[in-house]
Formats: C-alpha cells, sequence, structure tokens
C-alpha cells in the first residue's frame, strides 16, 4: 500500500506533531534510560564476577529479565484475548497485538543471550536445556499468533481466531514448560541456567535494578506499540466509512452517518 | 573508551560484549522501528480521534 | 449435543469413504516418509530399531496435518460454514464430532503403521497395554487440537502453510509424550511410560474442552 500520507493530510503539512509519544511516555521513557544506564554499570562494572562462572554471569543480568518480560509479553496477549473476546472492546485486541510482538522480540532476545551465554559455558550455542527450549517452542507459538493476525482478510474475524490462540497461549505454556522440564530431566539433572539462589550484593542489585529497567522499557514499548496498533484500529475505521461513503454516493444517497463511534469528522 | 576495553579485558569479553550489544540492537531497533510506525499513523488519524498529547 | 456429535462425525466419514482421501494420499504419504526415515538413517547400524518411537509419531504427526487439513476444507466449501451455523446444531457438537471422524482414520492409520514399522524397522515391539492406551490417548490429543487450529486457520488462503506452523508447537509435548510412553513399551527403563501416557490424555482433555467450548466463536466468527 502506498504511503497516503501527503494526499489525505488534513492539516496541509502543518506543524502539528503526529506522534504516539505523550506525557506518560516521556516519564517512562527517561525513566528507562536512567535505568538502563544505572543496569549497564551495575551489571558491567560495579558487580564483581561470579565465583564459578566469572564475568559471564553478566550476560545472565539481561538474560534473566528479559526472559521474564517475555513470559509477561505472552501473558498480556492472553489475558487481554480473554478480556476481548468477553467485551469486545477493540482496545483489548490492541493490547492482545501489542504483547504479543513485544513477547517475540524478548523472546528472541531471550534465545540470543541464552545461546551466547552456552557458547563459552558448554562449548555450544545450543543445548537442549529446557528451559531455552521451552522458550523457542513458546516463541514460535507467539510468531505464530502474528502470522494469523497478518494474514486474515476480514478484521473482525481476525481478532476472533487472534483471541482464541492467544487464550490457548495460557495451557500451551504450561504443558510445554512442564513436559519440556520432565522430558530434560530424565538426562540431565534440575537445568542449569538457574542463577544461583543464594546470589547477593552487589550481584542481587544489578539483577534487581536489571528487572527494573526492564521492566520500564518493556512498559514504555508497550504503551507505544498499543497505540499503533490502536490508531491502525482507527485508520481502518476511516477507510471502512470513506468505502461505506462513496457506495452511498455511486447509488445516490446522501453520506449518511459514519460507522464509527469517533465525534470529530474530517474537516 | 576505557570502559570498553575493560569489557573486552574480562574474561569471555566478547562474549559479554555481544549479548548486551545484541540486546541495544533488538531492543533499540525495534522502538525506533514502532515509533516511526506510530509516526506514520499518526498522520493518517485526524487530530480529535487521538487520545493522548 | 451427542447426536449433533455423531451426525457431524457419520457426515465427515462418509466424505472421506466416497472420497477415500486418507486411503489414497495420506496412508501412502506416511508409508512413504517410514521408507524415506530409512535412507535417511543408516538402517544396518539399528538406529532406526532403536528410534522407532520417536519415528513413528513423527510419521504420525506429518500425517495428521494431511488428515485435518482435509477435515477443515469439507467445511469451507461455500455456504457450508453457514448452513452449521444456521442449523441449530450446538458448536460443541459439531467440534466433538469432528474430532472423532479424525480420530478414527488417524488410528485406522496408526494401526497400519504399527504393522509397517514393525516390518520396516525391526524393532522390539511389546509392552501393548501402554502401547494401545497411548495409541488412543495421543490420537484423542492430535485430533482435538488439530480440528480446533484447523478451524483457526479456516478460509484463510495460506491454510496450508499456517496450519503446521500453529499445529506443531503445540502438539510437542504430545510428540515427547507417546514417543517416552512407547520407549518405555517397548522395554527402555526408567521412562515413566504410564506417566507420559497420562500427560497425553491430560493434553487431551484440555483441548477437547477448550475446543468445545471455542469452536462456536469459531464458527461465528
Amino acid at each position: 500500500m502506498s504511503d497516503p500520507t501527503d494526499s489525505i493530510d488534513p492539516f496541509d503539512g502543518a506543524s502539528v506533531p503526529a506522534h504516539t509519544g505523550s506525557a506518560l511516555t516521556r516519564v517512562l521513557g527517561l525513566s528507562a534510560l536512567a535505568a538502563l544506564v544505572v543496569w549497564a554499570l551495575y551489571g558491567l562494572v560495579w558487580s564483581p564476577p561470579d565465583r564459578e562462572m566469572g564475568d559471564l554471569v553478566r550476560l545472565l543480568y539481561v538474560h534473566v529479565p528479559v526472559a521474564i518480560l517475555f513470559y509477561a509479553g505472552a501473558g498480556i496477549t492472553t489475558a487481554a484475548s480473554l478480556l476481548w473476546l468477553r467485551g469486545r472492546t477493540p482496545g483489548w485486541d490492541a493490547l492482545a497485538v501489542a504483547g504479543a510482538e513485544l513477547g517475540v522480540v524478548f523472546g528472541a532476545l531471550t534465545l540470543l543471550t541464552g545461546s551466547i551465554w552456552g557458547k563459552p559455558t558448554w562449548n555450544t550455542f545450543w543445548t537442549w536445556d529446557a528451559r531455552l527450549t521451552s522458550t523457542a517452542l513458546l516463541e514460535v507459538l507467539l510468531i505464530g499468533y502474528l502470522a494469523v493476525r497478518r494474514v486474515d482478510p476480514s478484521p473482525a474475524g481476525g481478532s476472533v481466531r487472534a483471541s482464541i490462540l492467544g487464550l490457548l497461549l495460557f495451557p500451551n505454556v504450561i504443558i510445554v514448560h512442564f513436559s519440556v522440564d520432565w522430558w530434560r530431566s530424565l538426562h540431565q539433572p534440575a537445568t542449569v541456567t538457574r542463577l544461583d539462589p543464594t546470589i547477593e550484593g552487589d550481584m542481587l542489585v544489578a539483577l534487581m535494578v536489571g528487572m527494573l529497567a526492564g521492566a520500564l522499557v518493556f512498559a514504555w514499548l508497550l504503551v507505544h506499540r498499543f497505540r499503533v496498533a490502536w490508531l491502525e484500529q482507527q485508520v481502518e475505521r476511516h477507510d471502512l466509512d470513506a468505502a461505506v461513503a462513496a457506495r452511498r454516493a455511486e447509488g445516490g444517497l446522501s453520506p449518511s452517518t459514519s460507522t464509527s463511534t469517533s465525534e470529530a469528522q474530517p474537516a | 573508551m576505557s570502559t570498553a576495553t575493560t569489557i573486552l579485558a574480562m574474561s569471555d569479553g566478547g562474549y559479554l560484549a555481544a549479548g548486551w550489544l545484541g540486546a541495544i540492537v533488538l531492543v533499540g531497533g525495534y522502538a525506533l522501528m514502532t515509533l516511526r510506525r506510530g509516526r506514520k499513523l499518526s498522520r493518517r488519524v485526524p487530530e480529535g480521534e487521538r487520545r493522548w498529547s | 449435543m451427542w447426536r449433533d456429535a455423531a451426525l457431524v462425525a457419520e457426515r465427515d466419514l462418509r466424505v472421506e469413504l466416497r472420497s477415500r482421501v486418507a486411503i489414497n494420499q495420506v496412508a501412502p504419504f506416511a508409508l512413504l516418509v517410514l521408507v524415506l526415515f530409512a535412507f535417511a538413517l543408516d538402517p544396518d547400524t539399528g538406529v532406526l530399531a532403536s528410534a522407532t518411537a520417536g519415528l513413528y509419531w513423527l510419521v504420525v504427526l506429518f500425517s495428521a496435518l494431511l488428515a485435518v487439513s482435509r477435515s477443515t476444507s469439507i467445511d469451507e466449501v461455500d455456504g457450508i460454514r453457514d448452513a452449521l451455523r444456521l442449523s441449530g446444531l450446538a458448536p460443541a457438537g459439531v467440534f466433538l464430532g469432528k474430532v472423532a471422524a479424525v480420530a478414527a482414520q488417524l488410528l485406522l492409520l496408526e494401526v497400519v503403521l504399527v504393522v509397517a514399522v514393525a516390518v520396516l524397522y525391526d524393532p522390539e515391539l511389546g509392552g501393548f497395554p501402554l502401547m494401545i492406551a497411548t495409541m488412543l490417548a495421543a490420537t484423542v490429543a492430535v485430533a482435538s487440537t488439530g480440528v480446533l487450529y484447523g478451524a483457526v486457520v479456516s478460509g484463510v488462503r495460506v491454510r496450508d502453510t499456517l496450519l503446521p506452523v500453529l499445529l506443531l508447537p503445540v502438539l510437542a509435548p504430545v510428540l515427547i509424550g507417546a514417543t517416552k510412553a512407547f520407549e518405555t513399551a517397548f522395554g527402555a527403563e526408567g521412562l515413566h511410560g504410564w506417566g507420559w501416557c497420562g500427560l497425553v490424555s491430560f493434553f487431551a482433555v484440555v483441548y477437547l474442552v477448550a475446543g468445545s467450548l471455542a469452536y462456536g466463536a469459531l464458527l461465528e466468527g
């Protein structure tokens, strides 16, 4: 689809900002940046190397928060799917797709950092460790979710299918997690990617700061992505209105009330 | 760039750099993509209908 | 609801009997893949025999993709979906009927494949109660998941490439469980075969319920 920003720009190129930012995102964004800096400092400089892993533990300061956020993204998609099915409010649909996309990004990052950590540790980029394998499977599930959203021609039907898929993420995640865990435990003692639970001091701080920074970045991204999805819905509604109006004009009828729930009409 | 050299000098520094840089690139790239999509779409929606400022 | 299910199952099976897709296409495909595995893996070093359980269930999964695709396409013909919706049949019944039809075809195929595998791979078969229980549980699990996801991608143009992407990761636990159960049946030690069979059964129940609940919404959407 060609970029129509020039032909239907309602502001005639005036300087009103057109973006998904707001006071909320500025606050979130700045806090995220600050937290990221502190995180980098703690993770890379101020915290000591681990007794066993050496400096490699610093990768886990990225890997662990990112993995948790991956599950958070999937969880948001599931919850939003359920809420959409109950009320059919478009906002939940937008949240579901935002959560899924963030999930995919953070999932990819989890797999990437996990592999990079694995190479010097086990001398291989991939090992059928329970956590990595589950994550890979769930990543594919989320990618499948996004694929279904992308191919569906009719927006209404697409949201129904996607929300069912989103809901199914919940049992899928649980079943996959436990079966892969059990499967690997037959061959390995408990998963090796767990951080030493007695982690303390500056290392614990680094991890906590990582969680905070990650959560802030995630929240900031989520707001923006949600707004993008919301805008897509608006655009679709406008295109639909325009198409309906055109049909009515063809039929010699006067343009009727729009199908959208918005109040402001284009000038 | 002394920080960079300190990091690279650590054991497995190359992996560390790859991991952290990868994170920045991936998340940063996605952030830029999303912001750009936001701008493009915002231009197509009349101002009255945007609910944030 | 059960009568509706029986009705739909009967229709699906009658369509299958008339078109003979399962017999003429899915079964040969399955047997072919079994043979191809022998080409890919060295048949002389006993790899095939020791990997029989996993290879068997892989073939079943791939064949299920075809069977589900076929089951879904029956209802994509113009107007059938509307007819189903307006017919007053309980959606859960329609779902269960389709599951029953797919499951019946898959079970038949699995029996044929057991014979084929016994002949071609020369494994040490055994533990028949566990084998049969696993086959039943896994078939229901695969069929119910398949019919549900088939409905999710029904009508989409790229349905045939989308279905595997959605279905295979979801069925991975079933593959793991059924394989481990079969391996236990064949005499492997310490694998908790009946536990895995239980997991697969649990999976089957989850998807039977999920599909019954969700099918209505999917028919409407």
